[in-house]
């Protein structure tokens, strides 16, 4: 009988270890109050004295430490961050947390999306606060029956008065289809045309932005400008990539109109297709780069290469541009594009259900609508910011913008007009899908391994997997 | 009923102590499978953030990719096999026999045995990864060949069907061949040495011994290797995934069949998804049986099969 007793006990210590592990991992994702308040008493007795009826941490998601930077170099309440950069501790003692996943293969939002899934049942301390979203999807997540991302006004920001300074489109791409601004950015993102020096001065005999932006201000001037450039051994642009923004970015419809399941292709992206597969029989591209963001695609951007341009907004210019370049600074110069157009921004969104609703607002406010810590930004990191009289200062201020990178030259000189001259185009919630999707599609036609249909085909495939909901997809 | 009370019975703590087991093995592994089964009935996605379903579809999920291009990607997991297997174990065998051979005298044997079965231990994903580098149209490969003037101009392996196929294969096959030289090793150094001691003394050359004895005696664990062969390929997908950038390019040519399962669950659409694998779960199902029916053979060798045959002859 005693036998029977000792093992019993046994079994059941055998039975709590192995089932140990799923126990604490449920409790922590689930709501570990005891934890997390006496986590929480022992932080605000350390740091700060103020305490408020609001939590004490804000959770902040996004894909890379662009946001973080910029919040703590201008939002006045930041005492430190620590030295992993996950967590900054404001004046208050209040922490934010943040959570960053890469962008790649939509791990981004994957995350994003468990975590907003289980917003409503995540314990006070738990919920995400402040998501930021792409210009590519912010319109999945401003939905208005969706409703994850709060309406500016709930929060108690007037987009009119507070952000009448912004440029307009974002307000507009940050807005659902009822017109109400559930979003607000601190980038505009105009793009130009960003030339080697070198390659134009042999090439034109001049690399002056002026006389080099005549020969490239529309689509056919830039034919004849890529002839030139071919005879002397030069590439246009890098790859066929390179162009699809351009074109993208001025679709006069959406990819799918609300309510619909269709997916209807421009004239525009067919302009792209059949331009690049021209361009790129005939030379101007360079065959060995296929798309972007792959390794080829940075070296394009190396000394050793041969192409002459890209076309990038201000963050490509320091993000993608210059940690490439391998050659002396100024050897870059800035112009106006053949078509003015807008690529990227990343949007600020308070997340409905945030227990933290009045340091969310302060802290879009601060970095999304003060016109003095937006020209810092533009200052400290080239961005272009969303501030219309801000950036007409800074495109006369020659002197504490030049960049010398660009050789000393004043780039906002140039965003500041693309900037007041865009029109966003229609967004849809399957924007990013199809973007990505055409482009791979015809990447193929591009090279010759299939023919036009069957790149069509190919692309109604791979879209139909993605978003299974839609039906058809029509051509124009 | 009588009840034996002078024999005590411990056999009911051995159920109980590997109880533990099957509990997590249900909660962890059962539920999930009857859920996949289950979700594969039924219209079950997500678009953007709003869920789908679930809602009850019949068979629908099944004929809606019996119609698409499933078979396809079937075919391409199986030419992607081939290519990686093929060489795979006719290299293992050719390295299994002279490893084994004690006439060969190979030096520094472990050594050997640790280098070929290394590429195994590197992540797959990671051995992808890097051929990505190597063989990308700027990368040091094209270097290599236009440098020492093979190649006039760089060689865009990976937009080519067959390039691209063929560095599949090959990553398979660097990654498994140590690994089946090592167990078709141990199979010829079961066999005994008597009787290749007898066929040397009959006058049998080596490529007799390795066709007439070694072959015909390993026949059962060479099957084994076959079979498992297969369900590691139908399950391949790391390996094209991450060469391809999940796009199976050039023109879905190199989509294996959990590559189309990935693409399905990029939008988390469950059922589909989940019709797919029960798909692949019955043809694993079938192989499966057959390896159970390989490994309980009672008579490997044939032996029992042709005395039974000699004696009805007799």
């Amino acid at each position: 009988m005693k036998k029977k007793y000792i093992s019993m006990v046994l079994m059941a210590a055998l039975a709590a270890g192995t089932l140990a592990g799923c126990g604490d991992k449920s409790s922590g994702t689930g709501g570990d109050k005891n934890s997390s308040t006496q986590k929480d008493s022992s932080e605000s007795s350390k740091g700060g004295d103020n305490a408020t009826a609001e939590g004490k941490v804000i959770n902040v998601y996004s894909w890379n430490d662009e946001f973080m930077k910029r919040v703590t170099a201008v939002y006045p309440e930041v005492k430190e961050t620590s030295s992993d950069k996950t967590v900054t501790t404001l004046k208050d003692g209040t922490e934010i947390h943040w959570i960053i996943n890469p962008n790649q293969d939509g791990v981004y939002q994957q995350k994003l999306d468990e975590a907003l899934l289980n917003q409503a049942s995540a314990a006070a301390d738990d919920k995400v606060d402040i998501f930021l979203s792409e210009t590519d999807y912010v319109n999945k997540y401003t939905d208005a029956e969706a409703d994850v991302a709060m309406p500016l006004t709930d929060l108690g920001i007037n987009p009119d008065t507070d952000l009448s300074d912004q440029y307009d489109f974002t307000k507009v791409t940050a807005s659902d289809v009822n017109g109400v601004q559930r979003g607000s950015t601190w980038q505009c993102c105009p793009g130009l045309l960003v030339y080697r020096r070198d390659i134009a001065k042999e090439v034109f005999g001049t690399d002056d932005p002026v006389k080099v932006g005549e020969k490239v201000k529309d689509w056919d001037t830039m034919k004849t400008t890529a002839e030139e450039l071919k005879a002397k051994g030069y590439y246009t642009f890098s790859s066929y990539a390179d162009t699809f923004r351009l074109y993208g970015n001025s679709i006069s419809a959406p990819w799918v109109s609300p309510g619909e399941t269709v997916i209807k292709v421009d004239q525009k992206i067919m302009d792209w297709i059949n331009t690049s597969k021209e361009w790129l029989d005939a030379g101007y591209l360079n065959k060995t780069v296929k798309g972007q963001w792959n390794d080829d695609w940075n070296k394009a951007m190396g000394s050793k290469s041969k192409v002459f341009a890209f076309l990038f907004p201000a963050w490509g210019i320091d993000f993608t541009l210059k940690p490439n370049w391998d050659g002396k600074d100024g050897a870059w110069a800035v112009t106006n594009p053949p078509q003015e157009y807008n690529w990227g921004g990343s949007y600020v969104h308070a997340c409905t259900g945030t227990d933290n609703p009045t340091i969310v607002k302060d802290i879009i406010l601060s970095v999304t609508g003060n016109k003095d810590n937006l020209l810092k930004i533009s200052k400290d990191y080239l961005d272009f910011t969303n501030t219309k009289s801000g950036m007409q200062e800074a495109a006369k201020d020659n002197k504490s913008y030049a960049s010398e990178f660009l050789g000393g030259q004043n780039s906002f000189e140039y965003f500041t007009p693309v900037a007041e001259n865009i029109e966003i185009a229609p967004l849809s919630a399957y924007d990013q899908g199809c973007v990505e999707l055409i482009q791979n599609a015809f990447s193929d036609y591009f090279q010759g391994q299939v023919d036009f249909d069957k790149a069509k085909s190919n692309f109604e495939t791979a879209i139909k997997e993605r978003y299974p909901e839609t039906t058809e997809v029509q051509w124009p | 009923m009588k009840r034996k009370h002078k024999s005590v019975s411990y056999s009911k703590w051995g159920y109980i102590f590997i109880l533990p087991f099957f509990v997590s093995f249900f909660i962890f592994s059962f539920i999930p499978l009857a859920d996949t089964i289950r979700y594969s009935f039924f219209e079950y996605y997500r678009s953007g953030i709003k869920e789908i379903g679930p809602n009850f579809v019949g068979m629908e999920n099944y004929s809606s990719l019996m119609a698409s291009d499933m078979l396809k990607y079937a075919g391409n997991t199986f030419i992607l096999w081939i290519i990686g297997f093929i060489p795979q174990i006719v290299i293992a065998l050719l390295l299994a026999a002279w490893f084994v051979d004690i006439r060969l005298k190979i030096h520094a044997q472990q050594f050997f045995k640790v280098v070929i079965y290394l590429p195994n231990l590197i992540m797959a994903s990671a051995f992808a990864m890097l051929f990505f580098t190597l063989f990308s149209t700027n990368g040091p490969i094209n270097g290599i060949l236009m440098s020492i003037g093979i190649a006039k101009e760089p060689i865009d392996f990976m937009g080519s069907v067959f390039g691209t196929r063929s560095l599949v294969g090959f990553m398979n096959f660097l990654m498994w061949f140590g690994n089946t030289t090592i167990m078709l090793m141990a199979a010829i150094m079961g066999i005994s040495t008597d009787i290749f001691e007898a066929s040397e003394i009959d006058g049998c050359n080596s490529i007799q011994r390795f066709f007439k004895i070694t072959l015909p005696l390993i026949r059962p664990i060479l099957a084994y290797t076959l079979i498992n062969s297969i369900i590691g390929g139908l399950q391949m997908f790391d390996v094209p995934q991450i060469l391809t950038n999940g796009q199976g390019s050039p023109d879905r040519t190199s989509m294996t069949l959990i590559m189309f399962l990935n693409s399905h669950l990029k939008s988390k659409n469950y059922g589909m998804a989940g019709a797919l694998s029960v798909y692949l779960f019955i043809v694993s199902a079938i192989l499966c049986f057959f390896v159970y029916r390989m490994t309980n053979n009672n008579d490997p060798d044939g032996s029992k099969a042709a005395a039974r045959k000699a004696k009805r002859r007799g």
